[in-house]
């Protein structure tokens, strides 16, 4: 898959917290195939961050030729991201990774579960498996309500089941005790968020033999597997997270669950 | 059109821009994004006799101006490289450079030994100077009879050109300098990394695996500038500047502290077309400067 580093046009940029910025970059060339679960490498607009910033890509507008990225306000990069506004450009090096699995079979239950800012690429994926003849749903969680993001946007793809930490939303806790998981039977289940969610979810699949996959956030530099800082461990042995990742099968991690 | 065609110790550059060992991958990880053919010579990954699983994750943390890595020479081998990657680089329209790494000066003979046969690999950059692995790698760079006796066991077995990669961590970089050359290295890259750490304040521990690593990026930029103009002061053979080089002007600050050519490292992360932007930009200041060729400003200032 061909790679790109691009100028792209910030068009909008939303406010949805004090944290949560969400930004749609736009081209005036069509935007490349890109595969639900990649990221962009993203240059920092500012002069206080050296390395560019991994964020994945939350969705693609095609209808608008609008690329949209979820951003975490949290350091001094992706707070930089985070205060551009309309007409701004943004350098992106992109479409990286892997990205989550193609629909394995027509009718497919597959459960997206994410919490944080790692609910960004299920967007895509839910809707991608959607259009694609699957059926998803999503399971997203999160500490209180004021934290679920762009509800609206996954609730018009699929079904969302939601979980917050102090019952101001959906049931009360952890997305691992939300009820769904005890009343339904899901073919296959993929996740991202926080890495002891992921291993959480990736306990309870294994438990209840269901194929996982979980979208990891190792940091990195080159993005293109060429400085090996962002390893994880595999059956492989340390496999680049930014190539071969940053989706993998929960049978090829070395996890403890 | 200034001349920025440069010839070291043997390899003929179309520019002395060079990419760095381990920030360029095999170069095919570049290739949509930037023309290969318009580096100098791309040094591709440490490469060791037997294969090397690196150290443990994290192996990054950035810093002001800079990035903290301990790799540990992950690579899968040099029987691995010949067979599998060799076929798929050799016939790139650019000089592609093995940089060999090892712990004995043995198995830096036994990997230099095998990578003479291949045709197109015209040079190798010898690493006495990596930091992040235990035995050796910076061990023979830090004494002048280690790195001696790591380049005359290499000289033994390899013949063609070798460019032996410095460590700053030394005393006197020119006595190691010196040391090397008279062994029969044929050139000098001049610097690895800093050795340095980082501490997460919060979790109360260091930010990487192994606690401490090699500092690169533009941070250390004056640190090499300074070990380039001191062993080009000590030594005959030419050297290859590098550390923190972002720019044609940084390019240009090395040429003139006796570098004939050129490494482009971390900036390769940032801007992974760097490295032939920086080599339009040489051009340009050569000749809004007035010179013919590169070749008269290196060691400018010596």
């Amino acid at each position: 898959m061909r790679k790109y580093q691009k100028n792209l046009i910030v068009s909008e940029v939303e406010h949805l917290s004090e944290k949560y910025v969400l930004l749609k970059l736009t081209d005036n060339e069509p935007l490349p195939e890109i595969h639900p679960g990649q990221f962009v490498e993203v240059l920092t607009p500012n002069s206080k961050t050296l390395l560019r910033r991994p964020i994945s890509v939350n969705y693609v507008d095609r209808d608008n030729n609008k690329l949209w990225l979820l951003i975490a306000m949290i350091g001094d990069g992706t707070k930089a991201i985070g205060s551009l506004r309309p007409g701004d450009l943004l350098n992106l090096v992109f479409p990286l990774g892997n990205g989550f699995s193609p629909v394995q079979k027509v009718g497919e239950e597959v459960l997206l579960v994410g919490g944080g800012v790692g609910i960004a690429p299920l967007l895509e994926y839910g809707k991608y498996l959607k259009e694609n003849g699957a059926k998803p749903s999503f399971l997203l969680g999160a500490r209180t309500a004021a934290d679920l993001l762009l509800i609206d946007k996954f609730e018009s793809i699929a079904k969302v089941y939601i979980t917050t930490e102090d019952a101001s939303a959906g049931e009360k806790g952890f997305v691992t005790q939300h009820s769904v998981l005890q009343k339904k039977n899901f073919d296959r289940i993929s996740v991202c968020g926080p890495k002891p969610m992921m291993m959480a979810i990736a306990g309870y699949a294994k438990q209840a033999n269901i194929p996982c996959e979980v979208s990891l956030e190792n940091m990195m530099a080159c993005g293109l597997g060429a400085c090996l800082c962002c390893v994880e461990k595999t059956v492989k042995g340390n496999v680049c997270v930014c190539t071969e990742g940053p989706v993998f099968n929960i049978n090829d991690l070395t996890w403890q669950i | 059109m200034a001349d920025i065609n440069v010839n070291i110790a043997g390899i003929q550059m179309k520019t002395p821009v060079m990419t760095a060992s381990g920030t360029f991958g095999y170069g095919l990880e570049y290739a949509d994004l930037v023309n290969l053919e318009d580096i100098g010579a791309i040094i591709v990954k440490g490469t060791t006799f037997n294969a090397r699983q690196g150290n443990d994750y994290p192996r990054m943390a950035e810093t002001p101006s800079g990035m903290l890595n301990c790799v540990g020479l992950q690579n899968k081998g040099v029987k691995y490289f010949c067979k599998h990657i060799y076929p798929k680089i050799k016939d790139l329209k650019t000089n592609m450079l093995v940089n060999v790494s090892g712990s004995a000066p043995e198995d830096y003979a036994q990997c230099a030994e095998q990578i003479n046969e291949l045709e197109h690999i015209p040079a190798i950059e010898l690493n006495i100077s990596c930091p992040n692995v235990k035995q050796g790698g910076m061990a023979f760079g830090v004494t002048t009879t280690g790195a001696a006796s790591v380049v005359k066991a290499v000289r033994a077995v390899y013949h063609k050109p070798i460019i032996v990669k410095l460590s700053p961590n030394v005393t006197s970089i020119a006595d190691i300098a010196r040391a090397v050359q008279d062994e029969g290295a044929d050139a000098l890259s001049c610097i690895n990394t800093l050795m340095g750490m980082s501490i997460d304040i919060e979790r109360r521990r260091p930010r990487l695996s192994i606690s401490t690593g090699g500092l690169s990026g533009p941070a250390v930029k004056p640190v090499a500038v300074r070990c380039v103009w001191q062993v080009a002061q000590a030594v005959k053979i030419p050297i290859v500047g590098l550390g923190g080089i972002s720019s044609a002007e940084d390019a240009i600050e090395f040429m003139m502290a006796g570098a004939s050519a050129v490494q482009v490292g971390t900036a390769n992360f940032i801007n992974p077309a760097i490295s032939v932007k920086i080599s339009q930009g040489i051009n340009d200041w050569l000749d809004n400067h007035g010179y013919r060729s590169v070749q008269e400003i290196v060691g400018a200032i010596l």
